[in-house]
């Protein structure tokens, strides 16, 4: 029973830090311009796919794909952010949803166009290693995983925290015109946070698709809204917040798989999401969190 | 071509009742949204509701259609209310986003239950619809609308829109109101939702997920939020003109996202709107 509980905690720690991967764009997103990117989930799945066109088209070797992967999302997420929320910034917050919604469409429907709505063998990046120490193993690829999320989301703040850059982010989610009056350029920084976000979460697609072995065009939106639930969860615009979030909603939902229900996976998510929204709607992290980004 | 070719046309005449009963759905959605204010995106989870128990009372207990209709209208209202409750305490994205999470949840609990078929949804449901009850649907859907949004019950459910604060110091009572609007919007998805399972004869849990409450809400939108005219509009436009781009379908998708975004931009409150909601 116990090597059971454990193997279900790994795998959901292993879920659950791709969940915070994702759910640190959608928050980051949040906390700057109070929009819920509904694009992020599919700039994921778009990660996921170059980093088999980085596999198959360069090497077969995880950095390549990882950076190659990471790169092409960030500017793709830089360049929806220039298209389709740079000119509603000052319209009503119904207006950019439905914008972003437009971006969503439009960037799975393209990928289906290029690739075909079907389902891609993702290429194998890692030797199946099992580590076993008694009872129970781990497999090489979900440490990797695991310290690959933490690897990342350390860098996250330390960026966050020690560079200028950062800074500027924290001063415009504080308030955007006076940061603007302090002589920070608001553009550039929601260009940095999206172009980060973005990349954030293209590392999450190819953990993922190395993970699950296959991706497909739309599987940004499902898997997005639960990273989305999981930022909502840690508390929405607090960066502690939306790796927490994560981490628990991968546990809980792994749990719930294990010990009620495989077919209630994604009703475990949004059952947390509505709990949580009635219970404490600012998250677990919300109120106490004054450092938004 | 004249009107009568027009209706015995089958391909136009589906297109015409779908229109029709997106029309209805989309009338809820302005009554919650355009209205009210209180931004829904999981509208067609009402509309499954509505149309899961309205097929259901026709296959199991062979139910004539004005009960089954009824019922699914009557349902989907109930719930609307049952979920306008919890959710009072929630505003402008919080809201959205637990509207989001309820349809999710509808979905995936039909979906794991197996008298409503699980995945492979129900089939050979009575067909029952025809254009013209569609057609009547829309007329008194609209009827009732436009009154409603006329009265006093309209005015308050505007202010609340307007300004939750300013409304309740003028002694709107705020909660009775946001669940009457909930109830008023659900019911009209779900009859809606009872029209489009007695049209189609099939139905399954995933033709009601997020994507279609975003539709929805793109009509609406499209339209111009808080218009009668303008939800009709929408609803009219984004199910026909799909289908003439039927030649490009595989573009389809795409350009589809376009049109919202550059909709956005240049015209934010919708081909017909004048007002633009702030929600």
């Amino acid at each position: 029973m116990l090597e059971i509980i454990i193997k279900q905690l790994l795998n959901g720690l292993t879920v659950g830090s791709v969940y915070a991967l994702i759910a640190l764009g959608y928050t980051m997103v949040y906390g700057i311009i109070k929009l819920i990117n509904f694009a992020h989930g599919d700039i994921y799945m778009v990660g996921a796919f170059l980093g088999l066109i980085a596999a198959t088209v360069l090497v077969k070797n995880f950095v390549v794909v990882l950076v190659f992967a990471m790169m092409g999302s960030a500017i793709l997420g830089v360049l929806v952010e220039k298209v389709a929320y740079k000119p509603l910034r000052n319209s009503s917050r119904i207006s950019a949803l439905i914008s972003a919604i437009g971006a969503s469409i439009i960037i799975s429907n393209t990928v289906v166009l290029i690739n075909g709505p079907q389902r891609e063998a993702y290429p194998k990046l890692f030797p199946n290693i099992t580590f076993t120490v008694g009872d129970i193993s781990v497999s090489l690829l979900q440490m990797f995983i695991i310290l690959v999320s933490i690897g990342l989301m350390y860098g996250l703040y330390y960026i966050v925290h020690n560079t200028k850059m950062g800074i500027a982010m924290r001063a415009v989610s504080q308030n955007l015109n006076a940061a603007r009056l302090m002589g920070i350029n608001p553009d550039k920084v929601i260009s940095f946070t999206f172009a980060i976000g973005s990349s954030l979460a293209a590392a999450a697609g190819v953990l993922v698709g190395t993970y699950y072995t296959a991706i497909d065009p739309m599987m940004g939106l499902l898997f997005g809204l639960k990273a989305f639930v999981a930022a909502v969860l840690g508390g929405i615009g607090s960066i502690p917040g939306a790796m927490f979030g994560g981490i628990v909603l991968g546990l809980a939902e792994v749990l719930g798989v294990a010990f009620i229900s495989p077919s209630f996976r994604d009703a475990i998510a949004f059952g947390i999401l509505i709990f949580i929204l009635i219970v404490k709607p600012t998250g677990l992290f919300g109120s106490t969190a004054k450092e938004k980004v | 071509m004249d009107l009568l070719s027009f209706l015995q046309n089958d391909y136009f005449l589906q297109i015409a009742t779908m229109t029709c009963i997106n029309i209805v759905i989309v009338l809820g959605l302005n009554l919650i949204t355009g209205v009210t204010g209180q931004l829904s995106l999981g509208h067609a989870a009402f509309m499954s509701l509505g149309a899961y128990s309205s097929a259901l009372l026709a296959l199991k207990l062979n139910m004539p259609f004005w009960v089954c209709v009824s019922f699914g209208t009557l349902f989907a209202g109930v719930m609307g209310a049952l979920l306008g409750i919890p959710i009072l305490r929630l505003r402008g994205d919080y809201l959205a986003i637990a509207t989001l999470g309820f349809g999710e949840i509808v979905r995936v609990v039909i979906l794991n239950t197996p008298f409503a078929g699980r995945a492979l949804g129900l089939y050979a449901i009575p067909q029952y619809t025809t254009f013209i009850i569609a057609l009547v649907a829309v007329i008194v859907g609209i009827i009732f609308m436009y009154r409603f949004e006329n009265s006093m019950h309209g005015l308050a459910l505007r202010s609340i829109r307007e300004d939750e604060i300013a409304a309740e110091m003028m002694g709107v009572n705020i909660a009775r109101y946001k669940i009457l609007a909930f109830a008023i919007g659900s019911a009209f998805a779900g009859l809606g939702g009872s029209l489009y399972a007695h049209f189609l004869t099939y139905i399954n849990p995933n033709d009601f997920g997020f994507m279609k409450s975003i539709e929805q809400l793109c009509m609406l939108v499209l339209g111009g939020m808080g218009s009668i005219t303008g939800a009709a509009a929408g609803a009219i436009v984004l199910s026909t003109v799909p289908e003439l781009l039927r030649f490009a379908s595989e573009y389809r998708m795409v350009t589809y996202g376009v049109v919202l975004i550059v909709m956005m931009v240049f015209r934010p409150q919708g081909l017909f709107g004048k007002i633009r909601v702030n929600v």
